[in-house]
């Protein structure tokens, strides 16, 4: 970081959506990111699902800091993901069968995903609410919104449809390698190739000549 | 208060964080499992108008430990089940049968039309399944291997109490026979499993109803679409 002054909340809420990207920075969260993005409705319902259990696990995390002895914080804060992850596919079966059963084993997955024991043990455990609040906020953001990125190339590609509206004539042939696990990995390489271009591009330009 | 010593606030903190959890866990459950409970058979419903193409109002019926069929509310989810589906003047379509077995990962529940007409299974839709998305899942949107439920054999024997051809699994693109299945290169657990499941679920059912559309006769107040 190169100002000096210490970071603000809205700092926090702001690095997830680009600086720390989850997906395209970070690099974490890679199996949910490969798995269900093959429709954008998948990418954001699980992105939707997965910042629910960020913000969450950062309040009650953030919230309990002071009284978990540090041998036994890591259990802690599954034991809380855990409760919030059953708490999500409980109301996802509730809102949508089809959405749940089109999401399957993943949404119990959410439990490992590193992003969310990542940012408790990096930052909810040694921070206070409100900081944990919008560092849980912008990084789900900054997920759902690096899902739906791949999901809707997937989708538009695999399928020809973009949140299930046909977009092209019948005679188009979907790539449906691309809503396969392969098409995943060539769609995020590609993305990351964009997006380390342009932050790269950011970087020449904010140095002074 | 002096601190307390570690293995005590450790148990402590992991007791306390266990009671607030499940207790969360129990609310949750108890707010959705009503709502969860109606999409499920909404969803039933759904997928029996789906199997059963032609059927504007279905009931269901319970089979009885006599062998008899007895109509029961639409609620009804335990016991074995049968779902009659009847076209606008009333008259039998076919029967919907709930099958259900252990796919690649976890179990699959679906839901088949029998048509007495053909003699066959007339279509299948999963209701549940946790198969790997894009591989697994091929079994409910690759065309090829849903056209091995157009009309797959389950004609009974000269005696009436078994099929005369057990369904069987094949390669895909080996299938010779109305009553073997085509399995997906890729997917061959999960479309295996599913006819695995059809064979042990129409070897119970057929025997029970195939000979007897009579008992499936449309109830008062049966299911309109």
């Amino acid at each position: 970081m190169s100002s000096s002054s210490p970071p603000t909340t809205t700092d926090e809420f702001i690095k997830g959506l680009w600086r720390e990207n989850p997906v395209f920075v970070q690099v974490l969260g890679m199996c949910p990111t490969l798995a269900v993005t093959n429709s954008a409705v998948n990418a954001v319902a699980m992105g939707l699902a997965t910042t629910f259990v960020l913000v969450m696990s950062n309040l009650a995390i953030s919230a309990i800091r002071r009284f978990v002895p540090k041998q036994v914080r890591i259990v802690t804060y599954i034991l809380l993901i855990a409760t919030f992850v059953t708490v999500v596919d409980y109301a996802i079966a509730a809102i949508s069968l089809p959405l749940h059963k089109a999401l399957g084993a993943f949404i119990s997955l959410i439990v490992v995903n590193c992003i969310i024991l990542g940012r408790a043990e990096a930052f909810a455990g040694k921070n206070p609410i409100l900081p944990s609040l919008a560092d849980g906020l912008g990084m789900g953001i900054g997920f759902t919104g690096a899902l739906l990125t791949l999901g809707v190339v997937r989708e538009v590609l695999g399928m020809g449809t973009l949140f299930g509206v046909a977009l092209f004539p019948a005679a188009f042939q979907p790539w449906v390698i691309m809503v396969l696990p392969a098409g995943g990995f060539f769609t995020l390489s590609a993305w990351m190739l964009v997006f380390n271009a342009l932050r790269r591009r950011q970087r020449a330009l904010s140095e002074p000549a | 208060m002096s601190a307390p010593s570690p293995a005590l606030a450790m148990t402590r903190t992991l007791v306390g964080a266990g009671v607030v959890c499940g207790f969360l866990i129990v609310v949750a459950y108890e707010l959705t499992a009503p709502i969860i409970q109606e999409n499920r058979i909404e969803a039933r419903q759904a997928a029996v108008f789906e199997v059963l193409p032609g059927a504007v109002a279905t009931a269901t019926f319970q089979l009885q430990a006599d062998g008899s069929l007895q109509a029961v509310p639409d609620e009804t989810t335990a016991g074995d089940l049968v779902f009659a589906g009847y076209d606008a003047q009333g008259g039998l379509v076919g029967a919907a049968l709930e099958a259900q077995g252990m796919g690649y990962q976890d179990t699959i529940r679906l839901i088949y039309g029998y048509s007495f007409d053909k003699d066959a299974i007339i279509g299948i839709k999963v209701l549940e399944s946790r198969e790997t998305p894009g591989l697994g899942t091929r079994v409910e949107t690759d065309p090829v291997y849903q056209a091995n439920f157009d009309a797959l054999d389950v004609s009974l024997d000269a005696a009436g109490q078994a099929l005369a051809n057990p369904i069987e699994a094949v390669g895909a693109g080996k299938k010779q026979h109305p009553w073997q299945v085509d399995c997906i290169t890729g997917a061959t657990i999960s479309s295996k499993a599913i006819a695995n499941m059809l064979g042990t679920s129409a070897a119970k059912w057929m025997p029970a109803i195939a000979a007897r559309p009579e008992a499936l006769a449309r109830p008062e107040g049966a299911h309109v679409q």
